[in-house]
């Protein structure tokens, strides 16, 4: 009874702030849909999901993930095996960077392969820009470093010796590949499969930028729902429509994700020498490089093309607000509110995330206690299937009366960031904490450590790596946030992402300079950030 | 000759894990490679399997060098130490594995998995996955995939040592008959002697990536070739120098350098021998173990018949046993 006092005494905080921050906006924006004049009245939102429209968006966000999930897994295995199972030369440069896109901020990745499909630009013959090819080549090159990482890491500790057991039967490498290699490979390929699939179907930025109103997914008809259309009722019954469907696409991705044992000790096969037989594999990977370095070379170049000629321009200009005064402040300025943001973001999530996982990992001593913490472990997993335009929207119209008026907050918009980078920091210190064997903490006990001294000796050696890396990412994720700092950024202190959103929105052709610049200025204080992060080389970062 | 080694040698990076072996092996014929852990033993056999490049040497098989043939057209299966099974196939999909993989007709698939699970004794058990079997059941289907398509030459990575006591010697008896049964030759590669003992005809003794000793398994056995292997092959005790001529006067054979003996060469006796002071006894399933201080020799190991009264401080009078030492060719330690 005691423990399962303490326990809840320990998670009252995180609930609190759940609560206030998640639970009550989402409820909050699916009451607009559901509560008419103070009724509850679910025939509108049936009415709503019964438009044309509706389905028409709802069929392209299904199709158009599905591709892009079919394509970024075929052209992630042949890299995964390359970068993970061979010793190629630049081997750590090439996996770095393949792993850019994940990290870019998804507006600078939209901003990029317009630059690159639009009129003028390298693949612009193509006649690609703003069809739905286009909409797919961004989610894939986006997604594709999920597939690498997630079944490269599979690939690295798979065990060489059933494989060479099949060989000394007669099974020659294909029927290898075909009969030993993939059904072992299965659960890591299907887990990248349907993480990918979940972040096409929800992703924003790309779709936004690239997509705009023709070409609309559930996320982005939210947006224009809310914010063009100003029909409340409409884009909260999607949002109803996505919750229902990304839940019930996480819970089936948990079912299939294999659950590593954190205890078994992960061995890595090393790299072998590459045969004649990898040619085809290496001439594929080197494409797949290829193809992610094009948008980001294209939108670096264009951010140095001015006029007729080179220069820094674009760069010189971002001190300004803009051609026409497009934005109230200069980039430079929303640059620093971005930086201020992302350190509130990431200290709230890593207190929230450190406080979450250390509770959900702690080996219950009853059923009461175990069923008390799984009941805790599912409700701080909530936001992760929750998409950020709905939380964004939620807290718009929750969050912005007394009792709670956070309108003019400054710690508003951390604060949404905070819950959206929440999962990632949970994700990363979980099995960290959840593989330290309590016998450990025991052992250091009897030998009369004080508590304070068990965790210093045991758990602060493991975890302060993790912990940092949990940080990097949430920095990082705040860093390119835009689908719930859209909502919630007011036009005088806008971030980065938000600002180079309105740059590309219009015309002039300083202003694109602009938005090309300020992408490559975000995308490189991302990629750093990212790259410090890789640099501490905590296992399984990156793979979902 | 079938399978000949000559001058082999691997090397990983610097380290020369397998240094210089020549081997030789008959058609139907089991060699044991046996060493301690870490002495190149595996390694050479996944040389043999075509699985780690040779830095130097060759390998043939019936007269043709290998080098360039890859693991799946040698021919050779492989069974592993812990057998490798493809934990997502059914006991039965396993052992046809290398059958569908030669496009065997599905009939005759299906009756050479009667007659393979029956020769490794685990009838009916064609849909069980590997994750449900026990030890000693997992290293049978293991034993009875690399066996399926009649493989020139089966390959054996210490197939026992994963098995608890019991099972291993069990299994040890089953595993030899079946080799025989099927007529296969088999290179086998052990840390065990008893594993060595209880499959192989002939036997190779590997030490520091050499081989030191190879022969027919009861001439190595009967002579090893220095302290070491006659340590490794199961000798308890080397005596040298006057110790050495003591207890081989009374064995009658004439003097040498040094003997090795095992534990049981010198037994307790009425008769004159060597005269001893008793310091511990223990009592096995098979006889009484002894540690006793010969006057003049030092510390040996000895044997009472069980049911004898020996206590430590007593006197014995010790006889050798001459079919339980080997006389040692050299004295110094390598």
């Amino acid at each position: 009874m005691r423990r399962i006092a303490a326990l809840l005494l320990l998670a009252a905080g995180p609930v609190l702030v759940l609560g206030v921050l998640f639970v009550l906006p989402v409820t909050g924006m699916v009451s607009e849909g559901f509560v008419v004049d103070g009724r509850f009245a679910p025939g509108e939102v049936l009415e709503v999901l019964a438009r044309p429209r509706v389905h028409r968006v709802a069929w392209f966000t299904v199709w158009s993930s599905a591709v892009a999930t079919l394509v970024a897994v075929v052209l992630g295995l042949p890299a995964a095996y390359a970068l993970h199972r061979l010793a190629l030369p630049g081997r750590a440069a090439v996996r770095a960077a393949m792993l850019v896109p994940f990290v870019l901020p998804t507006v600078v990745v939209g901003v990029a392969f317009r630059q690159l499909l639009g009129e003028g630009g390298p693949l612009g013959f193509l006649g690609l820009d703003g069809t739905p090819v286009a909409i797919i080549c961004g989610l894939v090159f986006f997604n594709v470093a999920v597939v690498i990482r997630t079944v490269g890491v599979a690939w690295e500790s798979l065990d060489p010796r059933p494989g060479q057991a099949a060989a000394a039967l007669g099974a020659s490498p294909w029927q290898v590949l075909r009969t030993v290699t993939l059904p072992a490979l299965r659960p890591a390929i299907v887990g990248a499969a349907s993480v990918v699939f979940l972040f096409c179907a929800t992703a924003f930025g790309i779709v936004l930028t690239l997509g705009g109103v023709r070409h609309a997914t559930v996320e982005t008809e939210i947006y224009l729902l809310t914010t063009t259309i100003f029909d409340l009722r409409a884009a909260s019954a999607l949002s109803v429509l996505q919750i229902v469907v990304v839940v019930g696409l996480l819970a089936l991705a948990a079912r299939l994700r294999a659950v590593p044992d954190p205890t078994a000790q992960r061995t890595v096969t090393p790299p072998r020498a590459v045969r004649r037989a990898d040619v085809p594999v290496v001439v594929a990977t080197t494409l797949v490089l290829l193809a992610v370095l094009l948008p980001i070379l294209t939108l670096v170049v264009g951010s140095l093309s001015v006029g007729d000629g080179w220069g820094l321009a674009n760069y010189r200009a971002l001190t300004t607000p803009g051609d026409d005064q497009v934005l109230l402040v200069p980039v430079t300025s929303a640059l620093a509110t971005s930086l201020r943001t992302a350190v509130d973001a990431t200290w709230m999530s890593l207190l929230l995330g450190v406080m979450v996982a250390t509770i959900v990992t702690r080996r219950s001593h009853s059923v009461a206690e175990r069923r008390v913490r799984s009941t805790l472990d599912g409700f701080f997993m909530l936001p992760l299937g929750v998409s950020a335009v709905t939380l964004g929207f939620g807290f718009l119209i929750t969050l912005d009366h007394p009792p709670l008026d956070l309108r003019d907050s400054p710690l508003l918009v951390p604060m949404a960031q905070a819950l959206v980078a929440l999962p990632l920091v949970v994700r990363t210190l979980t099995p960290v904490l959840g593989g330290i064997d309590d016998r450990q903490r025991q052992a250091a006990a009897s030998l009369g450590a004080s508590p304070l001294r068990t965790l210093l000796t045991v758990d602060v050696p493991v975890v302060w790596k993790p912990m940092l890396a949990a940080s990097g990412f949430a920095f990082a994720a705040s860093l390119g946030e835009f689908g719930a700092t859209s909502f919630l950024a007011r036009d005088t202190s806008p971030t980065l992402p938000v600002v180079i959103f309105r740059l590309i929105g219009h015309p002039g052709e300083m202003n694109y300079g602009m938005a090309l610049a300020a992408s490559v200025v975000l995308a490189v204080t991302t990629a750093v950030v990212m790259l410090a992060v890789e640099r501490l080389r905590v296992p399984g970062v990156g793979a979902f | 000759m079938v399978l000949q080694l000559s001058d082999v040698t691997v090397r990983y990076g610097d380290t020369v894990a397998v240094d210089d072996v020549s081997l030789e092996l008959e058609t139907g014929q089991v060699l044991a490679v046996l060493g301690p852990s870490g002495c190149g033993k595996s390694t050479l056999l996944r040389a043999v399997a075509g699985l780690e490049p040779l830095s130097g040497g060759s390998i043939s098989w019936d007269g043709a060098d290998l080098a360039g043939v890859p693991t799946h057209k040698r021919g050779f299966a492989l069974m592993f130490q812990d057998g490798q099974l493809f934990a997502h196939l059914s006991v039965a999909r396993n052992v046809a594995y290398a059958l569908r993989l030669r496009r065997v007709p599905s009939a005759r698939v299906a009756s050479r998995l009667r007659e393979l699970l029956a020769l490794v004794g685990l009838e009916g058990y064609d849909d069980r996955l590997p994750g449900t079997l026990s030890g000693g059941e997992r290293q049978r289907v293991a034993l009875a995939r690399a066996l399926a398509v009649e493989p020139r030459l089966i390959l054996l990575d210490e197939p026992l040592s994963a098995l608890d006591a019991t099972l291993r010697e069990r299994l040890a008896t089953d595993l030899r008959s079946i080799l025989h049964a099927a007529g296969t030759t088999a290179l086998l590669v052990t840390h065990d002697h008893e594993e060595a003992f209880a499959l192989a005809d002939r036997l190779a003794v590997m030490r520091g990536g050499r081989v030191v000793q190879d022969g027919a398994i009861d001439e190595v056995w009967r002579a090893p070739v220095d302290e070491d292997t006659a340590l490794f092959l199961g000798y308890a005790r080397v005596v040298r120098d006057d110790a050495a001529v003591a207890v081989l006067a009374v064995a009658g054979l004439p003097p040498a350098p040094a003997v090795a003996l095992r534990r049981s060469a010198l037994v307790v006796s009425g008769s004159d021998g060597i005269e001893a002071r008793v310091d511990s006894a223990r009592v096995t399933p098979e006889q009484v173990r002894l540690v006793v201080d010969a006057a003049g020799i030092g510390t040996l190991d000895a044997v009472a018949p069980l049911g004898s009264r020996v206590a430590p401080g007593d006197e014995v009078t010790l006889r050798v046993d001459v079919t339980r030492l080997a006389v040692l060719p050299i004295t110094a330690r390598p």
